[in-house]
């Protein structure tokens, strides 16, 4: 699923390993999640939502809306 | 893999599980050869090597239930799905070939062997496919 997450996490200098600690994964799930290779459960959007303070929907593009070109 | 607490856990009780098997195997082994197990024992014996295996798949279950990173769960599930397809696959496949007496017979017990093989097949598909996440 495409997202912003890389974007949020280098307006914040982290490291990928940084934004693993906080949000208690591993390096390599965030990367997974960044390259939109993983698509994480609700309760860790939620979880990185609520990390960044925003609406799950402003870190992760809803594929049923990119795909009818509304974002 | 991850070193997870979770996945230090899996760990070290595949490598206790491990050191059973190989005493309950020489132990098997050393007690059939010398003619050492009377009567209904012998089931029991025979058993024995069996159970630490069991013991590694249970440990396999244990870490799945145990894991708190979704994703590193997730990459463990896909290979035990691998692992599994490709074990049953191929014993399927062979078990036809050994009825129509195409192929000679192999112990049941080959089919472990092959799953544990499938899980490292697995590993690697994993890594092929997502890269660096793929760990």
């Amino acid at each position: 699923m495409e997202n912003r997450l890389r974007l949020l996490r280098a307006e914040r200098n982290w490291s990928q390993q940084d934004l693993g600690q906080r949000l208690e994964v591993s390096r390599q799930s965030i990367n997974a999640i960044e390259t939109g290779k993983y698509d994480p459960s609700l309760p860790l959007a939620f979880r990185i939502a609520e990390l960044f303070d925003l609406p799950i929907e402003e870190i992760f593009v809803s594929p049923s809306r990119r795909s009818s070109g509304a974002i | 893999m991850i070193r997870t607490p979770a996945w230090k856990r899996y760990n070290w009780r595949v490598a206790w599980t491990s050191l059973v098997y190989v005493v309950f195997l020489l132990g098997a082994v050393y007690g059939f050869k010398h003619q050492l197990v009377p009567g209904a024992l012998r089931y029991l014996v025979a058993v024995l090597p069996a159970l630490p295996v069991i013991g590694i798949f249970v440990a396999i279950g244990r870490y799945l239930v145990e894991e708190q990173d979704e994703y590193v769960r997730m990459l463990m599930v896909r290979q035990t799905l691998w692992a599994s397809g490709i074990a049953l696959s191929l014993a399927t496949v062979w078990g036809f070939l050994e009825n129509f007496e195409v192929v000679g017979h192999i112990d049941a017990y080959y089919v472990a062997i092959l799953w544990f093989a499938g899980l490292g097949i697995g590993g690697l598909i994993n890594k092929l496919t997502l890269g660096d996440g793929g760990c």
